[in-house]
């Protein structure tokens, strides 16, 4: 078999444990792991492993504690977290829409929380707290438009993804006028914003992740087998005893949630919601959504493009330079190998 | 006394109606089959009783209360569907996906108890697809996969057993191949209600048919009572001779020319 199932001798317990998932889990854990110990020892002050965990504990000299708990610990924990929110969120986006391409980057909720990042930007100025909160109040409405507008006995994939993409085509546009109205110093701070980084973060910009992670990882883990059985069509789910109006719309709520919060906090990196999902269901060969490997992988993917544009290329390339351009890579092998499951 | 009925139903989607004033009572351990022209609302009607389609007005109601009412995991515990079409998620094996008919047994912490594992053994061993258990469900022939859905309703364990069309895109082998076998669920004690195309594979398998027409029940009873040249003109508007079928003994409808 290639599933372990976990019992109490009584029954009462009985757990399903599948064991590639979870061998692919853990060897994500141990990369992306990896990943975070070169981001915080390399870099132009190199620091031995143990000055690190020196500091970490608090026993560090004040030039290592400021490198690594002010520059590099929140830089790698902000690329972490928004990379597993990311991931999960694809992963379900993906689900609800059976389609590959049902991915908050492509069906305009990362696009509307970059509208709202913009007009806090340009009507206040750049700074973290009300930026974010613009980033969120953009994602969610525009979130609800495409739901609102997409759903009709019940929510279908294609329709969410066609009306998606058409109300991400119109967010463009107001995020093209906003910028051609702006300063020339915002309009740069918003060009930046729109690339999506993780230069210069903080602790501020790790919490609220952190927090929406915590929340919404294990009520999503939760909803995963609901989530799996509409997969196979409302009718199949419902005769299953799938309450799928109610199922669908918790886990939509979920995974806009998370992709608000992570844009908020890094911008709109392009493509790791999309990739994480497809690059771990291809590792995992399951059939379920799979949301726990799609979540690390999407940590490990960011967290990796990030230390990969600072250490290879050039110290201030926001990270949404290069998972752009390795999306796109990636975006082209997806339509060439055809496994499209819409 | 009779679990599962219909009683005043009016069903419609969005503005069209396709049945008023619809009363069914599905008797106990029967295998009821619907029949009737395209558009005659029979798969409206089945989608109504699975509790899919939500009567705009009238109710269903098994074992006597409103079946809307109850909580969804707990009429899945007692009755089952095999949809029309249901999608077989991506590289999805013969034993997860029948694995999935489980659901309504299962809780969070409860995931895969031995009951599980037993009920989906039985499923899979009664439509002969153990052999396939580890294949992959896309890969699979059409009466292949058809069985494979049929497993995953089984291993729901629900009484009564809805199939919207069981033999639909299957060459008549096929066709024959699910009957039988839910001949022989039938024969086990299941209460069996399916929508079928064939009126004489209806006559051959129904122990109750119902004959629908414009979204109304003409007739309802034991084939060989109800199915006469007089009924197949009515509900189908073809002129035919019924004959006894040399090898079941049931109505055979044939054709005129």
């Amino acid at each position: 078999m290639t599933t372990l199932a976990l019992r109490t001798p009584s029954d009462r317990i009985s757990l399903r444990v599948p064991r590639r998932a979870t061998a692919v889990c853990a060897g994500l854990l141990v990369v992306t792991f990896a990943v975070a110990v070169v981001g915080l020892t390399t870099g132009d002050y190199p620091l031995p492993l143990g000055d690190v965990l020196a500091t970490l504990v608090g026993r560090g000299d004040p030039a290592s504690t400021f490198i690594v708990e002010t520059l590099r610990a929140p830089r790698v924990l902000t690329g972490v977290f928004v990379g597993a929110a990311f991931g999960v969120a694809g992963a379900i986006f993906q689900s609800v829409s059976r389609n590959p391409l049902g991915s908050p980057d492509i069906v305009g909720f990362t696009t509307g929380s970059a509208t709202g990042a913009l007009i806090v930007i340009l009507a206040l100025g750049e700074a973290a707290g009300p930026v974010g909160l613009g980033a969120v109040c953009g994602g969610v409405v525009s979130a609800l438009a495409v739901y609102l507008l997409s759903v009709r006995n019940g929510v279908q994939g294609a329709r969410l993804v066609l009306v998606g993409i058409g109300i991400a085509a119109m967010l463009e546009s107001v995020n093209a006028y906003l910028i051609t109205r702006a300063t020339r110093e915002d309009a740069f701070a918003a060009a930046h914003w729109l690339v999506g980084s993780l230069n210069g973060r903080g602790w501020e910009h790790v919490w609220p992740v952190a927090a929406v992670l915590v929340l919404a990882v294990p009520l999503a883990l939760a909803l995963a087998r609901p989530l799996a059985l509409l997969e196979m069509g409302d009718d199949a789910a419902r005769a299953l005893g799938v309450r799928v109006e109610r199922s669908r719309a918790a886990v939509i709520f979920l995974a806009v949630a998370l992709t608000a919060v992570a844009t908020a906090s890094a911008g709109p990196v392009a493509f790791v919601a999309l990739a994480a999902p497809q690059l771990a269901r291809r590792l995992t060969r399951s059939a379920t959504p799979g949301l726990l490997p799609a979540g690390l992988m999407g940590a490990l993917l960011l967290a990796a493009s990030d230390l990969a544009a600072q250490r290879l290329l050039d110290a201030d390339l926001p990270v949404g330079v290069l998972t752009g351009a390795l999306g796109g890579i990636y975006l082209g092998w997806l339509l060439f190998t055809g496994r499209s499951r819409a | 006394m009779t679990r599962l009925v219909g009683t005043g139903l009016e069903l419609a989607y969005d503005r069209r109606v396709v049945a008023e004033q619809l009363d069914l009572a599905i008797p106990d351990r029967s295998f009821t089959v619907i029949v009737g022209p395209n558009a005659c609302g029979k798969t409206t009607l089945l989608r109504a009783l699975a509790r899919l389609l939500k009567p705009r007005s009238g109710g269903v109601y098994l074992d006597g209360s409103l079946i809307t009412s109850r909580p969804s995991k707990e009429v899945a515990r007692e009755l089952g569907l095999l949809p029309q079409s249901s999608i077989a998620p991506d590289g999805i094996t013969v034993a997860d996906l029948v694995a999935r008919g489980r659901f309504p047994h299962q809780r969070l912490l409860r995931q895969w108890s031995r009951d599980d594992e037993r009920a989906v053994a039985e499923a899979l061993a009664a439509t002969r697809v153990a052999d396939l258990a580890d294949r992959i469900v896309d890969e699979l022939s059409g009466g292949q996969r058809q069985r494979v859905w049929l497993a995953m309703a089984l291993a729901q364990q629900t009484p009564i057993l809805l199939l919207d069309e069981p033999t639909t895109f299957l060459d008549i082998a096929h066709q024959v191949e699910v009957l039988d076998l839910c001949a022989q669920l039938h024969a086990d004690g299941r209460t069996l209600v399916a929508v079928l195309h064939d009126l004489n594979q209806a006559c051959r398998y129904a122990t109750h048919l119902v004959a629908m027409r414009d979204g109304a029940i003409v007739a309802q009873g034991p084939p060989a009572e109800i199915v006469g040249e007089e009924l197949v003109e009515r509900v189908f508007g073809l002129p035919c001779r019924v004959v006894e079928d040399p090898e079941a003994g049931t109505p055979l409808v044939v054709p005129r020319r």
